[in-house]
């Protein structure tokens, strides 16, 4: 690294990097034709980026300086200085959150191209030029040094979901899926929007630095700050998937496969968890709001574990485990310590990405989402063992980087006594390793189902991609359990073992129940009777969602529409109809002959002569 | 002459102009009616300029006169288009602008 | 910048008018030549319009390029232009949309001669309007650029359909309802019905000021008793308000602009609507501070209104022309929201919306022209998958989408955002609800129009589609490039309106 280049230069250049392959593929367009030159294309630049964003963190490591106020531009104009800025904001959160979304992204383009081989030439090029965008509106979320620009970059990552979701735009299910992933995430920022204008107005900036200075200097105007804080984590309910609105995410699985690792691991659904993170010296300042929030997380959790519980298909069935997550990733933040689930998501991010990529393969070997009609990939395509270290992973078993972060989460949130949440999220953790190995039994050990197609091929960008990201997985959590020497949960001695109780009950659960069959699952659902209905309905959100769109917004919409045609401009035309008939029924007197009119002229001037004589006298 | 005389021939050539556009059938005597009405005001337009020793009358009466010369040109176009198209000038037949 | 040697505003103003009288007289039975004609005046206007927008100096701010002669001495009548950051803005705008307009209708071919030139001299009229400071020329110019429309939705329209229903169902019948006479008669009376009461306004100030101008800057320089002020100001407010398609006076917008020929529709809702908004900001506001304090409740709860209704309006529609009408009605709420706030964003945020929607909505018309002169069908819900056929003019189109619904990176926010922040700060703070509604609506309605049209499965009733070609591409890469130019350096824009809003605010706001 030559002489000085500052952190936000280097920061500059991570951002810079993935625009201008989304700039070349956007508008050279024999480029875009071409599928290798546009993938090669946006596969280096987002190489350069990992490179740059990894200097990045090394730099400061280095330096080990603290954080300077974030470097600014003038965005809009006002008449007393300017009304938004945008910039860039190098801390330790934006520079991990780089390090993961460049990494995740690299190795999904690279995973991608492999995957998506049989796609037509010229829509690969539309792929990775929306893959492109879309790394790039994460990173510029990750560096915002403002409100504004966070949520500018925030709508901008909304977009590029919805474009990659409805990649296969020709599919009905996907244009749907689409469609509705913008939509709910969108009434999130309804509120997020909301938020941060009336912030601005009480506050008058939108800048993270000055507002954190404020808060810590006891300006800040807290009796306003509730209502604000908790539309601003409307916005991030929305996008990280919290109950009500996860009704996006499963659906959200009608996109490439790759796409999902993306969404579920670095880019979407992580970036309410970062506004919660990035914000949170504001949301300290509002307990309620933070005790909703813990709420939210933890019933998200349970909620989608329980949903991924009865799912056959196997991206879904990661969805909803993506969806649990983050609610413990919310919950943490909720019980005032986000930095755990900051780490929480970090480690999730590998992993997540390591089983939808994994999953990728599982569904290209065959042909299938049903877990049911898999099994007996053990012997082929090894990426049965990267997968499972995952799946442990996620499960929360020792040594692997999901133990220490869970453990960090629910140690804290025992510390401020959130009893509720904590059993939820116990719960969650006991089903969660009950549901991610029913997938594992069922599409790896069980006996092979029907015939498949001649031998499975997996490229080897698509297994390679997968062990690395094992590798990496394992590095984590060897690192943490035996490098940085004791584990700093603090939580009560008993929790970790009641952790690995937990995930190992799960576990044995579901070996007796779908490898075993030492208990019939039909049993067990029939013993869980209403909760199993309700979960395999998804609790009927989905379905007031849709009721609520079709019943009442076009409901409302065609009312509305009858009313404007019919009535308001009727009002309009039964004036005009009146004055029709009314020059109809007048016509009469025009009768066509000069010497009638002239008639009309003498008299009445005759009048005119009259009635001034009389006035005048 | 007193003014007044003068205002009365006006008066009579107006009423004689008048009656002949209300009672004529013929377009040709419709116009001429017109003409003679026109003339009336320009006797009056006259008689106030001599009466008042002001000179816009006088002038006035000049466009007017070029005015109505054009005026009749026009009208008896029209009216020889009327009877080329309906081979009649009639102003009982002519009602073309009957609503 | 030193003083410009050559009259710059009258000749954007007046290109396009030669234009018009050069295509009457020299281009008979030549379409090729009339185009021409027609893209080289434009052009001029363009071209100077960029170059005033470059050299405008925005520290001098106020009213530039002054150019004056007078007409009616004894009555105060001269012939008076100038730009200020707002006019300038709006010049802009004009020029981009005619520009884009004329190859839009590059395909018209009955009577392309009178088309464009009708077109051409009703585009002076709108220049006319945002640069005279004379307000009798300034109402010449206003009926020159409202009176046109009439010809050319009424010979070169299309009609649609609407089937008379409901408890008025009888008069329907009777006014003819769908036909394009039908839009072009009631656009053209509306208009003028407001504009009478314009004009009552202008002599009501003329009257009263007694200076014996009609001098913008004269009359704004004299005060106005509050009696008078609110009179007038809720003429202004009708007889622009009118234009500007307020509620419950904009069912003409949806007739006209779905009955309009392509460029007509996108000029009308793209320029003319902001003649209204322009008008009632810049007479309104300009002349009458107190009045426009005063009724600021008025414009901005019936601006409200207009934003949520108009996007369930528009949601409602199966036409897709009466959709895009029917968003602009929606938007335009948002323009005068933004000016009701009276606060520096809302009203910058007036004004940049007015450009962003002129914009987008001009080519949103254009991309509707397209499609349907490519499907021969409006009927959304008829189409199909269109994407595939024509992947260019959907990728435009979801530009277009993005922007009307406020979506970073494109103009459309960027108004948004500055209406909203307004809305807030106003004395009616809960004017930010419809507002912020209105736009989750219009993600609804444009995301669902573009999942029918572009999106799913090919339509069974559609084959043989072509993507936009030669010309048309024109249009389409212009507005495109400018909604993502302007949404992502929105300096360029509220650097010069900021300029001309705020010694407009200080002038409100001194008690």
């Amino acid at each position: 690294m030559t002489a000085r280049v500052g952190a936000d230069d280097l920061a500059l250049l991570v951002l810079g990097l993935p625009f201008a392959s989304f700039l070349l593929l956007a508008l050279v367009r024999p480029l875009r034709r071409s599928a290798p030159a546009a993938a090669v294309v946006s596969i280096v630049a987002m190489a350069l980026a990992f490179v740059a964003a990894f200097l990045t963190l090394q730099g400061s490591v280095r330096r080990g300086a603290a954080v300077s106020p974030s470097t600014t531009w003038s965005w809009i104009p006002a008449d007393g200085g300017p009304m938004a800025t945008v910039g860039v904001m190098v801390d330790e959160l934006s520079m991990w959150m780089l390090l993961l979304v460049t990494l995740v992204s690299l190795l999904v383009q690279v995973y991608s191209w492999a995957y998506l081989a049989d796609e037509p030439r010229s829509s690969l090029g539309r792929y990775y030029a929306y893959h492109s965008l879309f790394a790039f509106s994460m990173l510029g979320l990750v560096l915002s040094p403002t409100f504004l620009q966070m949520f500018i970059f925030w709508e901008l990552v909304g977009l590029c979901s919805y474009l990659l979701i409805g990649f296969w735009y020709d599919r009905p299910a996907a244009a749907r899926a689409a469609v509705k992933a913008f939509w709910i995430t969108k009434l999130g920022d309804l509120g997020f929007v909301a938020g941060i204008v009336m912030l601005w107005s009480v506050t008058g900036t939108f800048d993270f630095w000055t507002l954190f200075t404020m808060g810590s200097m006891g300006t800040l105007p807290v009796e306003a700050l509730p209502p604000i804080m908790f539309l601003i984590y409307l916005g991030a309910v929305g996008k990280s998937a919290q109950f009500p609105l996860h009704v996006w995410l499963p659906d959200a699985m009608e996109g490439p496969t790759p796409v999902s690792a993306l969404i579920h691991a670095a880019t979407m659904v992580t970036a309410g968890v970062f506004l919660v993170t990035r914000a949170f010296p504001l949301f300290r300042l509002t307990p309620d709001v933070l005790t909703l929030m813990a709420w939210v997380g933890a019933c998200t959790a349970l909620l989608a574990a329980s949903m991924a519980c009865v799912e056959a298909d196997i991206k879904r069935v990661l969805a909803y485990s993506t969806i649990s997550q983050l609610g413990y990733m919310m919950t943490a933040a909720g019980a005032g310590s986000p930095e755990a689930g900051f780490l929480h998501l970090l480690a999730h991010g590998v992993f997540k990405a390591l089983l939808f990529l994994g999953a990728g393969i599982v569904i290209h070997v065959f042909h299938t989402n049903d877990v049911f009609r898999m099994g007996g990939l053990r012997r082929q395509a090894g990426v049965w063992l990267p997968f499972l270290i995952a799946t442990l992973a996620l499960a929360g078993v020792w040594p692997l980087p999901g133990f220490f972060t869970k453990e960090a989460i629910l140690a804290d949130v025992l510390e401020v006594r959130r009893w509720g949440p904590f059993v939820l999220l116990a719960v969650t953790a006991f089903l969660t390793a009950f549901y991610m190995f029913r997938v594992v039994f069922l599409a790896f050990f069980a006996r092979p189902h029907g015939r498949r197609h001649g031998e499975p091929h997996v490229p080897l960008a698509m297994s390679a991609v997968c062990w690395l990201l094992g590798a990496l997985t394992l590095a984590l959590g060897l690192q943490q359990a035996f490098l940085s020497g004791h584990h700093e949960a603090g939580g009560p001695r008993w929790l970790p073992w009641l952790s690995l109780t937990l995930a190992g009950a799960g576990i044995a659960l579901a070996w007796a129940m779908y490898h075993r069959g030492a208990i019939a699952p039909a049993r067990v659902a029939a013993l869980l009777g209403p909760i199993d209905w309700m979960a395999r309905r998804r609790y009927g959100l989905d379905a007031l969602f849709a009721g609520l769109y079709r019943g009442l917004l076009l409901a409302l919409a065609r009312l509305i529409g009858w009313i404007d045609r019919y009535l308001v401009d009727g009002v309009l035309n039964v004036l005009s109809a009146w004055t029709l008939r009314a020059g109809d029924r007048l016509r009469g007197l025009q009768t066509g002959q000069p010497q009638d009119y002239v008639y009309g002229v003498a008299f009445g001037a005759l009048l005119l002569f009259v009635l001034a004589h009389w006035r005048l006298r | 002459m007193p003014l007044g005389a003068y205002l009365t021939l006006a008066a009579l050539v107006f009423a004689i102009g008048l009656f002949g556009v209300l009672t004529r059938r013929n377009a040709v005597g419709i116009l001429l009616g017109i003409e003679l009405m026109l003339n009336a005001v320009n006797i009056n337009l006259v008689a106030f300029a001599r009466f008042h020793a002001d000179l816009a009358g006088i002038l006035f009466t000049l466009f007017t006169i070029s005015i109505t010369v054009a005026e009749v040109a026009v009208g008896l176009a029209i009216v020889i288009v009327i009877f080329r198209v309906r081979r009649t000038v009639e102003a009982d037949h002519l009602d073309l602008l009957r609503g | 910048m030193g003083v410009i040697p050559f009259p710059v505003l009258s000749i954007i103003t007046w290109a396009p008018f030669v234009g018009a009288v050069l295509i009457m007289f020299l281009a008979r039975h030549r379409p090729l030549a009339v185009r021409l004609i027609a893209l080289v005046t434009t052009a001029i206007s363009v071209v100077l319009s960029v170059f005033i927008f470059v050299v405008y100096n925005r520290e001098a701010a106020g009213f530039q390029f002054h150019e004056k002669y007078p007409l009616v001495p004894p009555l105060g009548i001269a012939y008076e232009v100038a730009v200020d950051g707002m006019s300038l803005l709006m010049v802009l705008l004009t020029s981009i949309i005619i520009f884009a307009g004329v190859f839009a209708s590059w395909t018209v071919t009955t009577r392309s001669q009178e088309f464009y030139a009708l077109l051409l001299a009703l585009v002076t009229g709108v220049y006319g309007v945002f640069v005279s400071l004379d307000l009798f020329v300034f109402f010449l110019f206003y009926e020159l650029a409202v009176l046109p429309m009439y010809l050319l939705i009424g010979i070169w329209g299309s009609s649609g359909q609407v089937r008379p229903r409901g408890i008025f169902g009888w008069a329907f019948r009777e006014t003819g309802v769908g036909s394009k006479e039908y839009a072009a008669m009631k656009l053209t009376l509306y208009l003028l019905f407001g504009s009478a009461f314009i004009l009552v306004g202008i002599f009501a100030l003329y009257v009263s000021a007694g200076t014996g101008s009609f001098s913008f800057l004269e009359l704004e320089a004299s005060s106005f008793p509050p009696r008078l002020q609110f009179w007038v100001f809720l003429a202004f407010y009708v007889g622009f308000g009118i234009l500007a398609g307020i509620w419950p006076l904009h069912t003409w917008s949806p007739d006209g602009h779905a009955s309009a020929p392509t460029a007509v529709s996108m000029l009308h809702a793209g320029v003319l609507m902001k003649l209204g908004a322009y008008g009632v900001v810049r007479l309104g506001m300009g002349l009458l501070p107190d009045a426009a304090v005063e009724l600021a409740w008025l414009v901005g709860g019936v601006a409200c209104i207009n934003v949520v209704y108009g996007a369930l309006s528009a949601m409602a529609q199966t036409d897709l022309k009466y959709v895009i009408a029917y968003s602009s009605v929606s938007h335009m709420g948002l323009v005068m929201l933004g000016a009701a706030t009276l606060t520096e964003a809302g009203l910058n945020g007036a004004v940049f919306q007015m450009f962003a929607h002129g914009v987008m909505t001009g080519l949103f018309f254009a991309l509707v022209g397209l499609v349907y002169e490519k499907s021969h069908s409006r009927e959304i819900f008829k189409m199909g998958g269109f994407g595939r056929s024509m992947p260019g003019i959907a990728t435009a189109f979801t530009v277009g989408g993005l922007s009307s619904l406020g979506l970073p990176a494109t103009a459309g926010f960027v108004a948004e955002i500055l209406t909203f922040m307004g809305a807030w700060q106003s004395t009616h703070p809960w004017w930010l609800v419809p507002a912020i509604a209105g736009t989750f609506l219009t993600a609804v309605y444009v995301l669902r129009v573009t999942k029918q049209i572009f999106w799913g499965p090919p339509s069974p009733h559609f084959d043989h589609l072509v993507d936009a070609r030669g010309p048309e591409w024109v249009a389409l890469v212009l507005l495109t490039a400018v909604i993502v130019l302007f949404g992502m350096v929105p300096a360029l824009a509220i650097g010069p309106v900021d300029t001309a809003t705020v010694p407009l605010l200080i002038r409100l706001m001194k008690p």
